[in-house]
């Protein structure tokens, strides 16, 4: 069994264009993924509305246009306008000052912006939200401290339009995490074992003494490992280019990453087991596993969004529990208490498959 | 003890092919039995049956009386089976791949080495090689230590000299004979004919049908025709005319001769009948001989017999 392991590693890193896929993709996607979000706002299309055109409304304009990240486009007249200007597409962001601005803010301390963002691009518009606020929060500042400490402050109110809960956000790396495994570990796998019925291999392999166990637990455990080597890339790419935080328990993390790749290797599996040929292996890989990963498991549309037969097809989706599970462990930083369904569920799919694929395991040729 | 073999009643087909048909044969214990026939004739399918790597529709085999279907684990530890396509990892080199075919029969190479010596000990010098960068001859070697090194009793050999050079053809067939002293039932089909002598006993195979199971010798002493070899200057259009001159003939490209196999009686009536036929259509130095048969001419006569009746 370990002369099998043995083996099996020999071929990945004899073969380059395995290691490439194994090693670089990620890495490439993740990074990918990564900067198509933290994209640079530069000369973003806004549009004003100023209900009080004093002052001070006048020098926050001035100062988020003279940022260099915003492009004044438009002076809107009235709310009527706004919608009809998003609807258009030619504008990003709109920045209402309410009514008496600087005199409210002079009487009360206190006055209010209302950033309005056109979340059918919600990371752009995350972004702009971040920038605007950031802007007039140190505007703000800034004039406590001119004014020797009496406090006053503006507050913002961002709406999100066509999209309020801006689902996606924060969901590339969960997501990539999900994409990249089933890839490496689902296709990797399938690929290999096809391999051996094309090269003739299997045959001898068969006749051999070998259980079907035992071929399939040699063909697998080393992309157990390397998956596991490519679930820590991603984790640190994630954590030291992107800031994408762990917030829950690693080991937890980690745990439940191995649970979904053994669940994808045992995809993997029966794959090869039902095709023929690599291309064909690879074809289904493809079809059965990366496109329902990428559109129906809420890594880029969300599941409420969908049709609704399309979210019962989501159910079946492994990656769509393994997401929810990430997200919660990484970013809400809960316990198992919370996941144990989804965990559940993953635990059910991962015997399935397995459990399929020793069954189906030809110990004939055909 | 070596191991002997059952066939009965054979059947295989694939969809609309049919790959056996009802094939007997009895395979005697240390025996070199060679299965001699072109693509598609049925050798690999029968190989794979006996190998319990495929299913019979209907018939039994049985190897040292262990049934091919239900005892198939038992079978699988006592056969070597070298499949078609040399099952190596060329990206493996030559001692890792013998390592690993040893360690999944759970034995290792220096346990067994007396027995693959002879063979591996030619290929041993390139041990550190991959297998991808060895010749076709070295490839064949080195399978055929893996197909041995178990410690098999009985060796199944599925076209171990397709696309070896001549050379190492006929060292190869001499490894095999060293095998066969070591107790072991050996089965090997081949496409080549001229290897069919070199067999123990054979059967010549064709669209699934066995066209005749014997000794090589007998083979060619049951030959029911005469057979002539014929030659001129002008050799292209010779095998029409000679299609024409006899309709129940058969004729064929031989080598530098054409070969014409008649069921004519007198032979010197014959040659001398042709040889005017010839003269007549033109034809210079025209040279005809009486010939000994050899097995192609035996399996191309047997195969026009077949396809007669």
């Amino acid at each position: 069994m370990w002369a099998f392991v043995k083996k099996e590693f020999f071929h990945i890193f004899r073969d380059y264009r395995t290691m490439v896929i194994l090693f670089g993709i990620p890495v490439v996607q993740v990074l990918l993924f990564g900067f198509a979000i933290t994209n640079d706002i530069k000369d973003a299309r806004i549009a004003i509305l100023d209900y009080s055109k004093d002052e001070v409304t006048r020098e926050i304009t001035n100062k988020l246009v003279s940022s260099n990240y915003f492009l004044l486009v438009d002076n809107l007249e009235s709310d009527k306008q706004v919608e009809s200007e998003f609807r258009k597409g030619k504008i990003k962001q709109v920045v209402v000052f309410e009514q008496g601005f600087a005199k409210k803010l002079e009487k009360e301390g206190k006055a209010n912006v209302q950033i309005i963002l056109d979340a059918s691009e919600p990371n752009t518009a995350n972004m702009l939200n971040a920038y605007t606020s950031g802007i007039i929060n140190s505007y703000s500042l800034q004039k406590i401290r001119e004014s020797s400490g009496i406090p006053m402050s503006i507050s913002i109110e961002p709406k999100m339009l066509f999209n309020p809960e801006q689902k996606s956000v924060y969901m590339f790396v969960p997501g990539v995490i999900a994409l990249l495994l089933m890839l490496v570990s689902a296709m990797m796998t399938s690929i290999s074992i096809t391999r051996e019925k094309e090269l003739g291999t299997m045959e001898a392999l068969l006749v051999s003494p070998l259980k079907p166990i035992q071929i399939i637990i040699g063909k697998v455990t080393p992309y157990v490992f390397l998956s596991f080597v490519n679930l820590v890339v991603i984790l640190l790419l994630g954590f030291f280019v992107f800031d994408m935080p762990v917030n829950g328990s690693l080991i937890l993390l980690l745990l439940e990453s191995l649970l979904f790749i053994v669940m994808a290797l045992g995809l993997g599996i029966l794959i090869s087991i039902i095709s023929k040929t690599q291309q064909q292996a690879m074809m289904m890989s493809m079809f059965a596993l990366m496109l329902p990963t990428i559109l129906l498991s809420g890594f880029i549309f969300p599941i409420e969004n969908m049709p609704v037969p399309l979210q019962w097809l989501s159910h079946l989706m492994p990656p769509r529990w393994f997401i929810i599970i990430i997200k919660n462990i990484m970013l809400k930083g809960v316990g198992i208490g919370y996941f144990w369904k989804e965990t559940l569920i993953l635990v059910f799919m991962t015997i399935f498959f397995i459990g399929m694929s020793v069954k189906k395991f030809k110990i004939r040729l055909e | 003890m070596s191991i002997n073999i059952n066939i009965q009643n054979l059947s295989k087909s694939f969809g609309e092919t049919i790959a056996l048909k009802e094939i007997s044969l009895d395979i005697k214990p240390n025996e070199l039995f060679g299965f001699i026939g072109p693509d598609g004739s049925g050798k690999t399918t029968l190989f794979r049956i006996l190998t319990s790597l495929l299913l019979p529709d209907s018939g039994t085999a049985t190897v040292d009386g262990l049934d091919a279907v239900t005892d198939y684990k038992k079978i699988r530890k006592l056969t070597g089976y070298m499949p078609g396509r040399f099952s190596l990892y060329s990206d493996l080199s030559v001692e890792e791949n013998l390592n690993f075919y040893a360690s999944i029969f759970n034995t290792s190479l220096e346990e067994n080495y007396d027995l693959i010596k002879d063979i591996y000990s030619r290929i041993e010098p390139f041990k550190k090689r991959r297998v991808s960068a060895l010749s076709g001859g070295m490839k064949q070697k080195l399978a055929l230590s893996c197909a041995l090194i178990h410690k098999p009793k009985l060796l199944i050999l599925d076209e171990p000299t397709t696309g070896v050079d001549a050379v190492s053809r006929k060292e190869f067939w001499e490894l095999l004979k060293n095998m066969q002293e070591k107790n072991i039932t050996i089965l090997v089909s081949t496409p080549y004919m001229d290897e069919a002598s070199l067999c123990d006993r054979i059967a010549l195979m064709q669209n699934g049908n066995m066209l005749a199971v014997n000794r090589p010798q007998q083979i060619i002493d049951q030959y029911e025709r005469q057979l002539f070899e014929v030659k001129t200057e002008n050799m292209h259009p010779l095998v029409s005319d000679l299609e024409k001159y006899n309709r129940e003939a058969l004729v064929y490209r031989f080598g530098e001769y054409v070969h014409v196999s008649t069921y004519n009686g007198d032979e010197r009536e014959y040659v001398f009948a042709l040889q005017g036929y010839l003269t007549g259509k033109g034809y210079d130095q025209v040279i005809i001989q009486k010939k000994i048969p050899v097995i192609e001419d035996c399996f191309l006569a047997l195969m026009d017999k077949s396809q007669t009746l």
